[in-house]
């Protein structure tokens, strides 16, 4: 589904991705580890199409479509999800209405007929009740005074209405107490799917004990130093970055 | 910024919609002011001579005035007698008795604008004076207004008509002498809209002004005047377009508001004059005073706008509260696009007991236009218990436009109360990515987020204006993205 061929990317003047290599294929679960800096909320922000980034080298394909070539807009119409790690607030612009607009942008682009307002809020409850967020949340400003917690289950909420073919999460579990992280893993999972694929970035193993990757990948100074299975994750915790050549704090919580 | 610089100068780039002109036979003065020019405006309007005589009173003083300059605007100077003071559309007879006897072009051109005057197709609910350069054109819904009392007409037919309610409370709101632009109103204004709602009555419908220039090189110096008694209440709103022209156009208005006891007015404006091309050329220098006196108690005053058109906008609503209770409010949305320049707010002069005014502006700024907010709030002595609230806020689309506050506050009673919260910031980068993110245009990403920015003013107006209000702010972004 989506193919990563020697992707390098810069943000003013400073090379962070160099050279990253990856193939995700539908059905697959991948997580990114690394210690900070290493590049991975850069890689998330570049495959979404964020245009701080500029990609200086290498080819993203997406069913071997150049991804590259298109507009953020048109790259999440295409089925790219980004769940952010820093949800940005719009004031006075109702979450329901955003969440609405954007659903439609996607319906349209399909082909489909617009959802309208009565149908989008009856889906729209369902789906925040899915993450265990109140509907009343619906009604508020786009992440307007929301906690941590509630942006990242908010984020999650979109990621079902929006039903990507491959979801970015950039640190979905930071700053999450247990039962959050639960609610938000629960999420994810039921995002899994056949023709789907999750893409975590995360810093810490404690995350993939709730949604279990089929393959994890270690960043490091912008390139995957190590792939492996899910007992990769684990090994992390026990040793840190150290003993892969990388300086770093533990990879546990 | 640079992506959303880049997206915010696309969307200022449609054209203005309402920048055709109708090709119509007019009656149109030479340019030139002078006591013979108003000599004859009055004539032509069958004025009573008191009328003439508050004119030519009001001219003499206007002579010896300055043109302001304290405001944060700049243009040149207007050449005062390179404008023609009158320009009527030609009339087959006096007066139009009915809409059959309208000049057709000028009902298309109100229906092209979305304002049908047609008995068939009229705005439901709403009851609307069509004023066209000079002269008021068409009013609708009279009789069912008549029949609750309500009067609603052109203020050139109330001076006729009613002249004893126009001799006791024209300009007792707004003075000729009270400033350079108001004085030149009072000796050349038009036409305008005339409205008085009796005792205890509650207007059964909305009352709408729609004012149109047509002409090239005249001004538009309507007036309008609100007479609310006692107990009684009513909405009005105003809304103004005007051709495309690469000179600029002066539109000198003046509005009076007079709320008895226990009377309320609602007074929305939605103001699209023509803002100029993207290069600042041509457009409306919308020089505005208005002002509503909340003479009785518990009398409540409101004005609402919406301003987007216009290439210099100076207009400041304010309410005299003198009634003990009484409330006055200013819900205020202003967008600045290319070179356009507003300086724009309210004055609340609280001078009775226990009276209240809220202040709610909205400042947009996009491209390279300039767009200030400028406030007075004024407690006199007799002021005891007063409160008011003010909320500037300013958002800026790119990086080279500019917002500006400038609040006035004085307070001559110890046991007023004032709050003052004013933030400024930014449509960002990360607000644009996370609309895109979630595949959505960057126009409409622009516009959702600007009209989220503007919510608490919108959801003053009144419900069909609402939504008209939000499609203008869209249109006026448009080419601020891309």
């Amino acid at each position: 589904m989506l193919s990563i061929k020697n992707l390098h990317a810069s943000v003013e003047g400073k090379e962070i991705l160099k050279g990253i290599n990856l193939e995700i294929k539908a059905g697959e679960v991948h997580a990114i580890m690394g210690p900070n800096g290493s590049g991975k909320s850069t890689l998330s922000q570049v495959l979404a199409g964020n245009e701080a980034f500029e990609v200086t080298e290498g080819e993203v394909l997406m069913d071997n479509r150049n991804l590259l070539e298109l507009a953020t807009e048109e790259r999440a119409r295409e089925g790219i999800f980004l769940a952010f790690q820093y949800p940005v607030e719009i004031p006075g612009v109702s979450n329901m209405q955003f969440l609405r607009t954007a659903v439609n942008a996607l319906r349209t682009h399909r082909g489909e007929e617009e959802m309208n307002a009565a149908e989008f809020m009856k889906l729209a409850r369902e789906t925040s009740r899915q993450v265990d967020l109140d509907p009343g949340f619906l009604k508020r400003g786009v992440n307007e005074g929301f906690s941590g917690g509630e942006k990242k289950r908010n984020e999650i909420m979109q990621a079902l209405l929006l039903q990507p073919r491959l979801a970015i999460l950039d640190e979905t579990d930071s700053g999450l107490d247990i039962d959050a992280l639960k609610v938000v893993a629960d999420g994810v999972n039921a995002l899994k799917s056949r023709d789907r694929a999750v893409l975590m970035v995360t810093h810490y193993q404690r995350l993939l004990n709730h949604i279990v990757p089929d393959f994890v990948h270690v960043l490091a100074n912008g390139q995957i130093i190590k792939s492996g299975g899910r007992e990769l994750a684990l090994e992390l915790e026990e040793r840190g970055y150290g003993w892969l050549g990388v300086k770093d704090e533990v990879a546990t919580s | 910024m640079a992506n959303t610089d880049k997206q915010v100068n696309e969307l200022v780039k449609r054209e203005y919609e309402h920048g055709f002109v109708t090709e119509i036979e007019a009656d149109t003065f030479e340019p030139g002011l002078n006591e013979d020019v108003i000599r004859r405006l009055s004539a032509v309007k069958n004025e009573p001579e008191f009328m003439l005589e508050w004119r030519l009173k009001a001219y003499r003083r206007w002579l010896e005035m300055d043109e302001p300059e304290w405001a944060h605007v700049h243009y040149p100077k207007v050449d005062y007698q390179n404008i023609s003071y009158y320009s009527a559309p030609k009339k087959k007879e006096d007066m139009p008795q009915s809409l059959d006897d309208v000049d057709p072009e000028l009902l298309k051109t109100y229906e092209k604008l979305g304002i049908p005057l047609h008995e068939r197709a009229k705005l439901a609910g709403v009851a609307v004076d069509a004023v066209f350069d000079s002269v008021s054109v068409a009013t609708t819904f009279k009789e069912p207004l008549a029949k609750a009392g309500v009067i609603f007409c052109s203020i050139s037919e109330a001076v006729r008509e009613h002249p004893e309610l126009v001799q006791k409370y024209l300009g007792s709101v707004v003075p000729a002498g009270d400033n350079f632009f108001a004085g030149l109103n009072a000796a050349v204004f038009s036409d305008g809209t005339f409205v008085y709602v009796p005792k205890g009555v509650r207007c059964p419908m909305e009352l709408s002004t729609y004012f149109r220039i047509n002409a090239a090189n005249t001004g538009q110096f309507e007036r309008t005047l609100i007479i609310a008694e006692e107990g009684s209440y009513v909405s009005y709103l105003e809304g103004c377009t005007a051709p495309m022209r690469d000179e600029n156009q002066l539109h000198a208005a003046v509005v009076e508001l007079v709320a008895l006891d226990d009377a309320q007015i609602k007074y929305s404006t939605v103001q699209n004059w023509y803002p100029g091309d993207e290069n600042g050329k041509g457009g409306i220098y919308n020089f505005v005073t208005k002002r509503g006196a909340c003479i009785g108690k518990n009398s409540k005053i409101s004005w609402t706008q919406v301003e987007t058109g216009s290439a210099v906008t100076w207009k400041y609503p304010s309410c005299v509260l003198r009634g003990e209770n009484s409330v006055g409010e200013f819900y205020s949305v202003a967008l600045t696009n290319n070179y356009q320049q507003a300086d724009t707010g309210t004055k609340m002069i609280h001078l009775g007991k226990n009276t209240t005014s809220t202040i709610i502006s909205k400042g947009i700024s996009a491209g390279h236009s300039s767009n200030a907010y400028r406030g007075l709030v004024k407690f006199g002595p007799g002021a005891t218990g007063a409160r008011n609230f003010t909320q500037c806020d300013s958002l800026l689309i790119g990086d080279r436009s500019a917002a500006h506050t400038f609040p006035y506050i004085e307070s001559k009673n110890k046991q007023a109360i004032l709050e003052h919260e004013a933030t400024t910031s930014k449509v960002s980068d990360e607000q644009m990515f996370l609309c895109r993110q979630r595949g959505i245009d960057p126009e409409q990403a622009v516009s959702m987020i600007v009209n989220g920015f503007c919510k608490e003013v919108f959801k003053e107006l009144p419900m069909e204006f609402a939504v008209e209000a939000g499609k203008l702010l869209e249109v006026s972004l448009e080419g601020s993205v891309g």
